[in-house]
């Protein structure tokens, strides 16, 4: 409740002082402004519906994309962790192409695959696939072989053994993965979007640039506020409950 | 009878023996002989200690009786049968570190069970109880790992070898980092357990009166290369209480054999 009550009169006090820098007059109103105007966008902006569909258009874009991401990066990490020849090949292409920044795939997937969503996809996959495998691979790395072997006197073998004992024993490390690997799958959309349009859907990186074409700076704000509320959200409905069984299980926050 | 009580029901405990293994362990440039020539053998039911400085190779020998290393030469032998890998015969209880942090502390006792064919999801709960009711844990089955101290830690680790009902129990230095305290009370239950559950026991330390207080047998080593070097039947009436006088008297015994090869070694 006491916690509730702060986070509340810290939020509110953000709103003030930025309403007050914003009544001040310094600057002007078509560069910043007031809390109200942006507010006002947002309704206007629910009211004739862009708001839910570019959400709507990114959301999936994002889910997809991550799923696709997640699903491919971890048995890849757990493929370049198991083999040598795979550590040496796809294991030295992930960790090069982990550090290329993920917007650099907009142009190559725009020639690709055109104004598509398969370009969307393709970007966000691309921001998603390598950091979820590296961790994954790093993760499996640092198992301790006492684990491997305790269970090797109980009788598992193979496919068990990577099932039952590798991948959980690697989860803090896998699950830190994909959370980089959300981070970079979203920084990556949002490029995307505001790059190029598409236009089987216009998302929030898209409205976000309209704002800028159309000189309307509430609208900028708001959807800046709206893409920071996503990312929140996400933090908490997507990690949270991981993060919470690790620390409840591991007793520590090293996730 | 019913399947859980058929699966509680006593195992006879396995003989080991171990005939002229010898071992080298080879790390960059530099070669060390791990065990020369050692024979043992271990009889149903026996609680043989191996005792020796570190280096001595005890921890290699209990890792073969285990499956999970190989002798060089020589062969291991669990009921006349060559060991060839692990095996739930042959349970190891390692230290505290090995337990499952991603499971709690039925889960950790579920896992060896879960591979045993032929039990029900029922019976393997009711089993796994059964030994976290041995050990004394009844009340923390649904603990963490981390939640419990390292005394209750090292139960658990005891409850997940018993789980699977083994012949042969090998334990390897389980009680090296906890407390006095703790300890003495857990050398208590070892031995109730031992003659609850009949098993033939190697259990490995550098405890020189912690292998007087649980061994039938003290097996000393000394290293470089590793040797048996003697043997000391512990003749006390059990359950046995580290602290008595006669027990001290063993433990002198063997402690002055062991700094006597100690000594011979410097003079080589």
């Amino acid at each position: 409740m006491k916690r509730a009550f702060t986070a509340l009169l810290f939020f509110a006090g953000l709103i003030g002082v930025w309403h007050l820098l914003a009544m001040s007059g310094r600057w002007s109103p078509v560069l910043f402004p007031a809390p109200m105007r942006v507010w006002e966008y947002l309704v206007s902006a629910v009211e004739d519906r862009t708001l839910f569909e570019a959400l709507g258009v990114t959301t999936r874009r994002l889910m997809i994309g991550y799923l696709i991401g997640v699903v491919t990066g971890v048995p890849l990490g757990l493929i370049t962790a198991r083999f040598q020849w795979a550590s040496d090949t796809i294991g030295v292409t992930g960790l090069g192409l982990q550090t290329l920044p993920s917007v650099c795939w907009v142009p190559p997937a725009l020639l690709w695959f055109g104004q598509t969503e398969t370009a969307m996809l393709f970007v966000v996959v691309m921001g998603t696939v390598w950091s979820v495998a590296l961790a994954t691979d790093n993760g499996v790395r640092n198992v301790p072989p006492m684990y491997v072997r305790a269970a090797r006197t109980m009788g598992s073998r193979g496919m068990h053994t990577w099932i039952q004992v590798i991948l959980p024993a690697s989860l803090p490390f896998i699950v830190s993965g994909i959370k980089q690997g959300w981070a970079f799958a979203w920084r990556s959309l949002m490029a995307a979007e505001i790059y190029v349009t598409i236009l089987t859907g216009f998302g929030l990186g898209q409205l976000l640039n309209f704002g800028r074409d159309l000189n309307a700076i509430d609208q900028v704000f708001g959807i800046m506020l709206v893409i920071v509320l996503v990312g929140l959200l996400a933090d908490k409905i997507l990690f949270s409950p991981w993060e919470r069984f690790l620390h409840r299980r591991w007793g520590t926050v090293n996730a | 009878m019913s399947t859980v009580a058929e699966e509680l029901r006593q195992v006879t405990p396995a003989k080991l023996s171990i005939e002229h293994v010898s071992k080298w362990f080879r790390e960059g440039v530099v070669q060390t002989h791990a065990l020369d020539d050692v024979s043992l053998s271990v009889d149903e039911g026996e609680f043989v200690c191996l005792v020796g400085p570190s280096g001595c190779g005890k921890s290699t020998l209990l890792n073969m009786i285990a499956g999970l290393e190989f002798p060089d030469s020589g062969t291991v032998l669990t009921e006349g049968r060559k060991v060839t890998e692990p095996g739930r015969d042959r349970m190891v209880m390692f230290q505290e570190s090995a337990l499952f942090p991603w499971l709690n502390v039925i889960g950790n006792v579920l896992f060896g069970l879960k591979l045993k064919p032929g039990l029900k999801e029922k019976e393997r709960l009711e089993v796994a109880m059964y030994y976290i009711q041995l050990v004394g844990l009844a009340r923390y089955a649904k603990s963490n790992i981390h939640e419990l101290s390292g005394g209750m830690r090292q139960r658990v680790a005891l409850a997940r070898s018993l789980a699977p009902n083994p012949r042969v129990l090998l334990m390897d230095e389980p009680f090296a980092a906890l407390d006095a305290m703790t300890r003495e009370q857990l050398y208590g239950d070892i031995q109730t357990i031992w003659e609850a559950r009949k098993k033939t026991i190697v259990f490995v330390t550098h405890n020189v009166r912690e292998a007087a207080c649980l061994g039938d047998r003290v097996v000393l080593f000394s290293p470089h290369p590793g040797r048996i070097r003697e043997e000391f039947k512990i003749e006390l009436p059990r359950p046995r209480d580290i602290n008595s006088a006669s027990l001290a008297n063993y433990a002198s015994e063997i402690t002055t054999a062991l700094k006597a090869y100690r000594k011979t070694e410097e003079n080589d």
